[in-house]
């Protein structure tokens, strides 16, 4: 939890991670590529205050004592969810996967939700450890990555047959939230990997799932906030938006959190940290003094407190029913975390509403 | 010509590389590691992104246009992509003049036309931000692009609804669906405003980002970063 300025905030870091990416997890004859993996997360951190970066060799492999000082005793958070991403073709025991998680899980009692993740290509194999890692860790949440490479192939959308089968499957056995990451590449390769269209087509043929963007679908922050207008059930994952930009980019940052804000709406961001490229703690402080860096912004949404509130740890809350202490929810009249009516552009008198 | 001449001359010609996803050239960008002719007369150009991973259909794309690029200069042309993920399927595929979906047989179903035409009209759209903002209050609906002042932003506007094949003479009208090429109704103007700022704000937000990346990744500046 953090408190500033007499405000108490309630922390959920709802994308994060433990990976290990050292020399001794890579795959003989994939080295390039792991390397190269962790290379390109060790750029992302150089987007963050300098002060917080990390030599390659920690970032590679930092230590559970590193993740619980960083993130809970320095970093405020009071729930982290772990996001999985499997990457065995390149990290020989999975660049971080549910197991690993969930282990660390459960030496903290109350710290920790460790999501799960599938891959539709994995077939019948693949649905049944789904249902055996939801048995085995709880998990109420999966983490897709799109354009993870699996025998040859260079990825798959939400859209495909089979996707719908584990999306299914995935309901039937009690899980809410589909967290899902695009990345550059996917079958074929002549189309835009990034294109978020076939989230548009999963999330409307299961109104019952939450499907959370995560980094907004950049690069594509426009295609997503074009669909998440129409779609009651997206939702925005922050993470990279303010790593990436809050302290690289601020004028860049507070248009794209305008555009979110006006498009997606407060009750439909949630925070997440991305640790371990950023550490949660410079993220917290500076987004709770954050505000619009003057009047060339004053035709986007005001962001106050109770905005804040939301994104930082109430709105995810919701999503996973996780309980707050009373102090840190809101006053009545504040509105209600992680409604999903409460989208700017759902309401049938936004202009978002008539977007084709 | 003295070598310098021609270091301008091909970097010149890679100036009008765009970097298809982010709308700019590839030069300012930072992407062109060097540019020069061997002593042997061949022009040889390394380009570098800022991740290995980068998307490697855009990446073909800004590797192929620096071929023809430098290769309508007259030189026998080399270009190499440096450390990606994809640099031997990429370079050896445009050097073999092969075309993207037998560069990458198997992975692909088909050229990149259609995925650098989405691109075109985003550019158009946040080009129109960029030409609009200054007007606010006019009445945009009914105006023609002969109706603005003359601006880089909108001779800008003009070479990407060119490139796609929409109007873009002078008495066309200013607010176009990039899609369709029709005009955009006074109704639909304030939404369709919206949707360019949106859609320049990803731009530059992506563009932020990958300048951020590379700067990481090297060290040094780009040949011709400095010429913006």
């Amino acid at each position: 939890m953090y408190e500033k300025d007499g405000e108490k905030y309630f922390v959920v870091d709802s994308h994060m991670h433990y990976w290990n990416a050292g020399p001794d997890n890579w795959v003989p004859g994939a080295e390039q590529y792991a390397k190269g993996w962790i290379e390109c997360f060790h750029a992302y951190q150089g987007l963050g205050p300098p002060e917080t970066h990390w030599p390659i060799e920690k970032f590679m492999s930092y230590t559970e004592d590193d993740l619980m000082k960083d993130v809970f005793q320095d970093g405020y958070v009071d729930v982290a969810i772990f996001q999985p991403t499997y990457l065995t073709e390149w990290y020989r025991e999975g660049f971080n996967t549910t197991e690993k998680n969930a282990a660390l899980g459960a030496k903290h009692p109350g710290k920790f939700i460790a999501n799960t993740r599938f891959d539709p290509r994995d077939g019948d194999d693949g649905l049944k450890k789904l249902e055996e890692n939801v048995a085995r860790y709880g998990s109420i949440g999966v983490k897709l990555y799109t354009a993870e490479w699996n025998n040859g192939s260079r990825g798959w959308t939400l859209k495909d047959p089979a996707a719908y089968r584990y999306l299914e499957k995935a309901q039937e056995l009690g899980i809410k939230n589909i967290h899902v990451h695009k990345g550059p590449t996917i079958w074929p390769l002549d189309k835009d990997a990034f294109d978020v269209s076939d989230v548009d087509h999963a999330a409307t043929d299961f109104p019952q799932l939450n499907f959370i963007v995560e980094h907004v679908g950049l690069p594509r922050i426009e295609d997503f906030c074009f669909m998440a207008t129409q779609e009651p059930n997206v939702y925005a994952g922050l993470s990279v938006v303010i790593g990436g930009l809050m302290h690289a980019r601020p004028k860049f940052f507070a248009k794209v959190m305008g555009e979110l804000l006006f498009w997606v709406g407060e009750d439909k961001m949630t925070f997440g940290s991305d640790y371990g490229i950023w550490e949660p703690k410079w993220q917290i402080e500076g987004f709770v003094d954050w505000d619009y860096p003057g009047d060339e912004f004053s035709d986007y949404p005001r962001v106050t407190t109770a905005t804040k509130k939301k994104i930082l740890g109430l709105n995810a809350a919701k999503l996973y029913g996780i309980e707050v202490p009373k102090e840190y929810q809101l006053d009545a009249g504040e509105g209600a975390p992680a409604a999903r009516d409460d989208a700017v552009g759902v309401s049938s008198g936004s202009p978002a509403a008539s977007l084709g | 010509m003295t070598a310098t001449a021609v270091g301008t001359r091909i970097l010149a010609a890679l100036a009008e590389v765009r970097d298809p996803e982010l709308d700019e050239p590839i030069t300012a960008l930072g992407f062109v590691a060097s540019a020069a002719v061997t002593d042997d007369g061949v022009a040889e150009v390394h380009l570098r992104l800022p991740t290995y991973f980068c998307a490697p259909n855009f990446a073909y794309l800004m590797v192929a246009d620096a071929y023809d690029q430098v290769s309508a200069l007259g030189f026998a042309t080399t270009v190499i992509l440096d450390d990606h993920f994809a640099s031997d399927a990429i370079n050896e595929g445009v050097a073999a003049r092969a075309g993207f979906a037998r560069s990458f047989d198997g992975e692909a179903v088909g050229e990149l036309d259609e995925l650098r035409a989405d691109f075109l009209r985003k550019a158009v759209l946040a080009g129109t931000d960029a030409v609009c903002r200054p007007l606010a209050g006019f009445p945009l609906a009914t105006m023609t692009i002969g109706d603005v002042p003359a601006s880089p932003a909108l001779a800008r506007l003009k070479r990407r609804r060119r490139d796609l094949g929409l109007p873009c003479d002078d008495s066309a009208p200013l607010l176009i669906d990039p899609r369709t090429g029709d005009p955009i109704g006074a109704d639909a103007v304030p939404l369709h405003l919206r949707k360019a700022r949106l859609t320049r704000t990803s731009l530059d937000a992506n563009t932020g980002i990958c300048r951020g990346m590379l700067r990481h990744r090297y060290d040094t500046d780009g040949q011709g970063e400095d010429a913006r």
